[in-house]
């Protein structure tokens, strides 16, 4: 599947001209997937998970702007500024449920109003945002954020098939039996939580990379981490193709009529969400896969000639 | 000197109106444990339909008060059927519920921008009176103790309401223990559809001099609104409706005196708090919201 993906995405800017949305599909995608290893497989869900992508956007561009190092180097020294941020935010962890949440979203608030404050103007450019055009490569930038996509897909899939995945899912089920069983919780947790945050810092720094010129809004904004919940939640958080399959279906509705009408479509998202919450919490993905189990309980029951 | 009592006034003033804002978040949650998320959604609308009643049938925009009532009894009471006990049965009621309630807030934001437009809109303040009242020498305009009165009223209705009446028995019950409420008799669905009512009512409330002590209201207030909300009960203790008053003018005064000395930093003030309490005290706050109320 990740092969498919890739040649997808490495192929279409051939055929296809609108390489923006391409590229901004490639960001969802990569975003939903990182929220997506937290949320679905620990169980916390993120609404500040912007915070991530806005620290790896500006310790990106503070890199390029003031050590000068070459804008891939400095792409992965804005996932490593996510992590620190994440490292300093990790007694986070320490809530559940909404509390998490919340005190995420204020945490990635700080961050932004930290940014974008005017005494900093001098430093982060403050409420006027950066400009990094002498790194502008969008060949190259296209490159690295496929590569993060991938990435934060293969991470998802080592946590479904792994070891390490299947104590995931067992503290999320029972966080006592899975302690007793040998399970870490604490560093479990940690290591995704980090994991998470790399990938969010990852891509706001090729993303920053790729617009080269932008305000502090533009990658800390809200809007983002709800984009990233709708479209994991959609296709179905706990899965590698879930988020991947809701990421560019929503994208693909929104770039079709949400730009020109944002308000309808903020209706309609909030819409789908509040549906997703009352009738397909496991989204668009678990209704194949309660038919598929269904069918083969059927089956089996066929077979075992037990009606 | 003179900065100081200026912003202690200020902000216990401006704290006991945020006691307003936060206690209906706080009231809700504490029947239903669910988080109304789109509690910042709900003030704005209240702040709407002061703005229509001024703006557009030339009324006192107080009167906004009776039409946030109405409205919450209008909204909350399908709103309780239709979502509410589907939760409640649910696997994760807690999760599903909050992100419910994010779809719902974005909704309402929409809609919002739809019928007002995205622009800030502001009320003359000389509607809830035209002098000023001096303490410690520092003159704050009527609104904004007509919205401190009204916030103290309105607080001590919640209190009279929980410790005087038999609804109010009921309903410290289940914020005690669902269960056993149930057990007990009480009409659960009955008595948290009130608290939802109530938590509307109140937020709506709050809503009608937002435009006063906020300068303006805009369809996108509500998400600031929501966590300055949830820092406030926090700080205040959940599921205690009295502890949000603690909350409110922590805040307030913090805000104010940030806003005095450290003017473009003051916006950090609710978010920072938020974090630092829920760092240094999660499992204290935490227990204290599950067992008392």
């Amino acid at each position: 599947m990740l092969a498919v993906l890739a040649g997808v995405f490495l192929l279409l800017p051939q055929v296809y001209g609108n390489r923006s949305l391409l590229f901004t599909m490639m960001t969802f995608i990569a975003l939903a997937q990182g929220l997506n290893l937290l949320y679905g497989f620990t169980g916390y869900l993120p609404f500040g998970y912007v915070g991530f992508f806005g620290a790896g956007a500006y310790g990106m561009s503070l890199l390029v702007l003031y050590v000068h190092v070459a804008a891939p180097l400095a792409v992965l020294g804005g996932g490593a500024a996510a992590v620190a941020a994440a490292l300093i935010l990790s007694p986070l962890l320490r809530l559940s449920g909404a509390y998490f949440s919340i005190a995420n979203l204020a945490a990635s608030q700080i961050l932004f109003l930290i940014v974008a404050n005017p005494s900093l103007a001098g430093v982060t450019g403050g409420p006027y945002g950066l400009n990094i055009e002498q790194a502008f490569d969008p060949t190259a930038s296209y490159g690295a954020m496929l590569v993060i996509m991938l990435l934060a897909c293969a991470v998802a899939v080592f946590f479904r098939n792994s070891r390490f995945g299947l104590g995931l899912r067992a503290m999320t089920l029972d966080p006592v039996s899975a302690e007793m069983a040998g399970i870490d919780i604490v560093r479990s947790r940690l290591v995704v939580w980090l994991a998470s945050a790399a990938v969010a810092g990852l891509a706001g720094g090729s993303y920053a990379w790729d617009i080269s010129v932008y305000y502090p809004e533009a990658v800390f904004g809200l809007q983002l981490s709800v984009f990233a919940i709708v479209f994991a939640l959609f296709g179905g958080v706990g899965t590698v193709a879930g988020p991947i399959l809701g990421a560019v279906l929503l994208y693909a509705l929104y770039s079709a009529i949400g730009i020109s009408l944002p308000q309808y479509f903020e209706l309609l998202y909030g819409f789908l969400i509040v549906l997703l919450a009352l009738f397909l919490p496991d989204g668009v993905l678990s209704l194949f896969q309660r038919r598929r189990s269904a069918v083969s309980a059927r089956l089996k029951r066929r077979r075992t000639g037990v009606l | 000197m003179e900065l100081f009592e200026y912003a202690l006034v200020g902000g216990v003033l401006y704290g006991i109106f945020f006691s307003l804002v936060g206690i209906g978040l706080n009231l809700v949650f504490g029947v239903m444990r669910m988080i109304n998320l789109a509690h910042g959604q709900f003030i704005m609308l209240g702040g709407f339909g002061a703005y229509v009643l001024y703006q557009d049938l030339h009324l006192n925009p107080i009167i906004g008060i009776v039409l946030a009532i109405v409205g919450a009894i209008v909204i909350g009471l399908p709103l309780y059927y239709a979502v509410v006990p589907r939760l409640q049965r649910s696997r994760d009621p807690e999760m599903l519920s909050f992100i419910l309630f994010f779809g719902l807030a974005q909704m309402i934001e929409a809609l919002a921008i739809l019928v007002f437009g995205a622009d800030q809109r502001s009320l003359p303040a000389e509607t809830l009176g035209s002098g000023s009242i001096s303490v410690l020498g520092q003159a704050f305009p009527d609104s904004w103790w007509v919205a401190a009165g009204v916030s103290i009223l309105s607080i001590l209705g919640v209190y009279l309401y929980l410790t005087r009446t038999r609804l109010g028995f009921a309903t410290r019950a289940i914020m005690t223990n669902r269960e056993e409420a149930l057990a007990t008799g009480i009409d659960v669905d009955r008595v948290s559809t009130i608290a939802l009512i109530m938590g509307l009512a109140l937020a709506g409330i709050a809503g009608v001099f937002v435009p006063f002590l906020l300068g303006s209201i805009s369809p996108n207030i509500g998400t600031e609104l929501t966590t300055s909300s949830f820092a406030i009960i926090i700080i205040g203790s959940l599921g205690r409706p009295l502890g949000t008053i603690a909350g409110g003018l922590v805040f307030g005064l913090g805000t104010m005196l940030m806003e005095t000395y450290f003017s473009s930093w003051s916006n950090i003030v609710p978010y920072a708090l938020l974090v630092i309490i829920v760092l240094i005290r999660p499992a204290g706050l935490f227990g204290r919201a599950v067992r008392q109320a």
